[in-house]
């Protein structure tokens, strides 16, 4: 299985984007699910697919195109919801299904109804490339350095907006570092699970994380740990058994959360 | 005129201050000043516009008429808000699974200020401690928030927010739903930070019963400012007997 990983430079570029977004992901998944924007993350997907399919259109590489559709969106999603007075999971339900709803009028024009569209809906990281492993390593570590550099804002945030504010933390500026974050994240996810499923990849491993944990560290580090067996362990199994990748990683995350729910229950019964 | 205050630091400068939500009027022409070492109760019937009035002081809300001055300094040009603590009303409504320990919560309110981040020094650590001892929450600091008592939740809101060893604490309604006797050792630690901490302290209550034996100074308020000065004047006062006959929330304490 090492021999693999050591011969293979496929499985080697696979192993080091997917370690470096899982973290990305869990880091993020913990404040996102925190501040009931858990969903946000499956909206941008969807929106994202819009950003994908206007890369192909225009010949660009659609992972660019689909990060500046992300950001754009979210920075949208987050002004329309302090604006218009909506609900977050409304803003979200309307951008994401326009979104969906713009892309695939763009795939039909493009005519792009191929392997490598597939490869962004559904996930492709044993056929990832070079430049997209190091564009997944350099966004990543963008990620979470801002976290890290922000950790004490964010967390006070999260849990009392309204003192962090009287404070002087300026929360809405945090909003839209943390909202640009999580579209970054998203893009970030496509290539490893795909549009369809990097929500799971945002939200399993920082929610099994969540259960165990008694403080805030614990949780980032334990849902950290989630989400790097379920990376590695996931490409594993897809290339050992010939299953995908992304269905095994998420499969993957979701057994771990089960098992730790049953944890939490077991202390609780003690 | 109250001779007292003339001895006193003048923290904060209430000036002519009026505020609408929408086209109802919340406060109308309020002034008043709270000065170093107070302890000010500001009372009055729910919807006359206390917390609207704490939020503006804070910069949470915009007036729409007159200014407010904290420390000399006009709101838009004040920055030092690590001098200023502030417990919010329904500070204990959090999500009680949020997986939080005591001390990162008293943590937040220092930490947050730091403009890189690292691990937290050994006088921060201190000051952690410290805050902890002051609401005697120090043996609580490695669980979590969630599993604590409303009481003992309230007391690390007072920690955090007096963990950077501010001027003057704002605290909005902290005692509701909290039983008598815990709300007795609440106000006796007010108490101590006021007169050993020196920390001002400004206190939204309902609770009239307390301002004989631990305020000095009220404000009484129903959209605009019907009284302020001493607590004792104010037991005299026609404002103190219309809120008794008004049926007004009285509540009192044995030590």
């Amino acid at each position: 299985m090492v021999d693999a990983f050591l011969t293979y430079g496929f499985l080697q570029r696979a192993l080091l984007a997917g370690v470096f977004v899982a973290i990305a992901c869990a880091v993020l998944g913990v404040f996102l699910i925190l501040r009931r924007d858990a969903m946000i993350g499956h909206g941008l997907a969807h929106v994202t697919f819009a950003g994908v399919a206007l890369g192909l259109f225009l010949k660009v590489m659609p992972l660019l195109a689909a990060l500046v559709i992300a950001v754009l969106t979210a920075l949208g999603i987050m002004r329309i919801k302090e604006k218009a007075g909506l609900y977050g999971d409304t803003a979200i339900a309307i951008f994401s299904s326009t979104g969906f709803a713009v892309g695939l009028l763009l795939v039909t024009l493009a005519r792009s109804y191929n392997v490598d569209l597939f490869s962004y809906l559904f996930g492709e990281i044993l056929a990832i490339k070079a430049t997209e492993v190091w564009l997944s390593i350099g966004l990543a570590t963008v990620v979470v350095v801002a976290v890290i550099f922000n950790y004490h804002k964010f967390m006070y945030t999260t849990f009392d907006r309204q003192s962090a504010r009287a404070s002087g933390i300026h929360v809405a500026r945090l909003d839209v570092l943390i909202t640009t974050l999580t579209a970054v994240t998203v893009v970030l996810g496509m290539k490893i699970v795909g549009l369809l499923l990097v929500a799971a990849l945002i939200v399993i491993p920082a929610a099994a994380g969540l259960q165990l944990a008694s403080s805030f560290k614990q949780a980032i580090f334990v849902s950290t740990f989630v989400a790097l067996v379920s990376v590695v362990l996931g490409l594993i199994l897809a290339y050992f058994f010939d299953v995908p990748a992304s269905g095994a990683i998420v499969v993957l995350s979701f057994v771990i959360f089960s098992l730790f729910l049953l944890i939490k229950k077991e202390k609780r019964l003690w | 005129m109250d001779l007292a205050a003339d001895n006193q630091q003048l923290l904060i400068n209430v000036n002519n201050v009026s505020f609408r939500y929408d086209s109802v009027p919340v406060l109308e022409e309020v002034s008043f000043h709270i000065h170093s070492g107070d302890f000010l109760a500001i009372i009055g019937p729910n919807g006359s516009g206390k917390t609207t009035l704490i939020k503006i002081i804070l910069g949470l809300l915009e007036p729409t008429q007159g200014e407010v001055q904290i420390l000399g300094k006009a709101l838009s040009e004040f920055s030092e808000w690590q001098k200023i603590g502030y417990v919010p009303q329904k500070a204990t409504h959090f999500d009680p699974f949020f997986p939080v320990s005591v001390r990162e919560v008293v943590a937040m309110g220092l930490l947050s200020q730091k403009r890189f981040p690292g691990r937290t020094r050994k006088e921060e650590e201190e000051l952690i401690q410290k805050a902890l001892e002051q609401v005697g929450m120090d043996s609580f600091k490695n669980r979590r928030i969630g599993n604590l008592s409303g009481g003992q939740q309230q007391r690390v809101f007072i920690a955090r927010a007096v963990v950077n060893q501010p001027h003057i604490l704002f605290l909005d309604e902290p005692t509701t739903g909290v039983d008598a006797e815990t709300q007795g050792h609440f106000y006796d630690m007010l108490d101590t930070l006021n007169r050993k901490e020196q920390i001002t302290i400004v206190l939204i209550t309902h609770e009239i019963g307390i301002i004989n034996k631990h305020v000095n100074r009220v404000a009484c308020l129903n959209h605009r400012l019907i009284y302020h000065g001493t607590h004792q004047e104010f037991c005299r006062s026609e404002a103190f007997k219309n809120m008794l006959a008004g049926g007004h929330h009285l509540i009192s304490h044995r030590h």
